[in-house]
């Protein structure tokens, strides 16, 4: 078909001008295909890629002592998990009396309790937080000034504890609310014989 | 009267400048993009609102739901050191093409015995396996883990000694990436098999949460 044509007009031109004039090819060329190729890459490449790496908390374990050392504990809660998503907690020491009381994992649960609890230093490290927001103070004054709050007498202290069916997404949560609720002193101990009895025991 | 024309609009439209943020995002894509390692474990991670970072040189232990344990450090000369170490505590003899292969694997479990039959298959083969490991033994009786802890700081140890000054940033830090449904137990023998090697900070992997103080 193609022959035919040129034959047609090209023999037609010729004659006019005597020329041979090269056919002028439109420079628009459809680029959809290539479009949609570069969008394909680009939408796998979006989906497939992870910005950077995943996040850590840390955490420091104290060294283990050679004789165990019974700390007086004034300003202690004490949190108990087990397998069943909750948290047994009772405030002071151990007595033989002592009773639990059970709460969830939700804002009006620990997160309540832990900052009622530690309600003086929760204010104090908000204060020095909104403050330095205001005078710009330097980041490692304010940490430093946080973690003397946290150091204070008055600061809660959380022992928390774990039986064998806790899960450890339980304690990373109870770690995750020591964190939000700026509480800096607590340890991950064993579970004593009578407080496992007690979550074995206990009744809402 | 003519009637008024409205101008006919070409539906064509240059599609150029869109071609040309297309391939720009597409290579810079390309060329940031870091394909994720094939983890031979699965491990779903508790969130935290924690936002430090992973750091870069990390000995990672993952512990999967079933409490299965998983060792991993990065680095091929520190890796080849490690396990010579780790072959002459348990007398099993790993040759040279079994070192060089060691050194590009990426996280494992099993026992140091299995894990020689372990290098030596392909990746159909590894994933199987990986299935029915038993991970790596940590009781007090078999802690494998103990002394892959030990000979991997050695073997760290060794390797950066000539690098001076020491940058605290680039020291060897200890990760423990728990499943969020593993028992606390297992992860508690972890870290006390840490703590008998006098290790006793850690990094806990978590995704990221939004806190709610902000």
């Amino acid at each position: 078909m193609s022959a035919i044509e040129t034959n047609d007009q090209g023999g037609g031109k010729k004659g006019k001008h005597g020329k041979v004039r090269a056919k002028k090819n439109s420079t628009n060329m459809d680029m959809t295909p290539m479009v949609d190729l570069a969008f394909l890459l680009l939408t796998f490449f979006m989906l497939t890629t992870t910005f950077g790496k995943p996040k850590t908390m840390e955490i420091n374990m104290p060294v283990k002592p050679d004789v165990e050392v019974k700390n007086e504990v004034n300003n202690a809660i004490t949190v108990l998990l087990s397998g069943d998503n909750k948290v047994y907690w009772y405030y002071g020491e151990l007595k033989p009396d002592t009773k639990l009381t059970a709460t969830d994992f939700s804002n009006n649960g620990i997160r309540k309790l832990f900052i009622e609890k530690n309600q003086k230093a929760y204010d104090e490290i908000q204060k020095i937080r909104n403050e330095g927001l205001k005078n710009k103070v330097a980041d490692t004054t304010l940490k430093r000034m946080e973690v003397d709050v946290k150091g204070k007498k008055y600061a809660l202290m959380v022992l928390v504890k774990t039986d064998d069916k806790a899960k450890y997404k339980n304690v990373i949560d109870v770690l995750d609310e020591l964190n939000i609720t700026f509480i800096g002193k607590y340890a991950l101990v064993d579970l004593a014989q009578q407080e496992y009895d007690m979550i074995k025991n206990f009744q809402p | 009267m003519p009637k008024v024309k409205m101008p006919k609009n070409s539906p064509v439209l240059d599609m150029t400048p869109m071609v040309d943020l297309a391939f720009l995002l597409v290579t810079f894509f390309m060329l940031t993009t870091q394909f994720r390692p094939d983890e031979p474990v699965v491990v779903d991670s508790p969130s935290s609102i924690s936002e430090k970072i992973l750091p870069d040189k990390v000995m990672l232990v993952t512990v999967d739901s079933a409490g299965r344990v998983f060792f991993n450090l990065e680095g091929k000369e520190l890796r080849k050191k490690m396990l010579d170490q780790m072959g002459a505590k348990y007398s099993v003899k790993f040759d040279e093409n079994e070192a060089n292969r060691f050194a590009i694997m990426t996280t494992f479990g099993m026992t140091v015995q299995q894990l020689k039959q372990y290098i030596t298959m392909d990746e159909m083969a590894r994933k199987i396996f990986m299935k029915e490991s038993q991970g790596i033994p940590y009781d007090s009786l078999n802690n494998q883990l103990g002394d892959w802890i030990r000979f991997g700081r050695l073997a760290d140890a060794e390797v950066s000694a000539g690098e001076i000054p020491i940058d605290k940033s680039k020291a060897l830090r200890f990760a423990i990436k728990g499943d969020a449904n593993a028992n606390y137990t297992a992860i508690k023998r972890v870290i006390e098999v840490f703590q008998e090697m006098k290790v006793n900070r850690f990094n806990l992997v978590t995704n990221l949460e939004q806190n709610p103080n902000i």
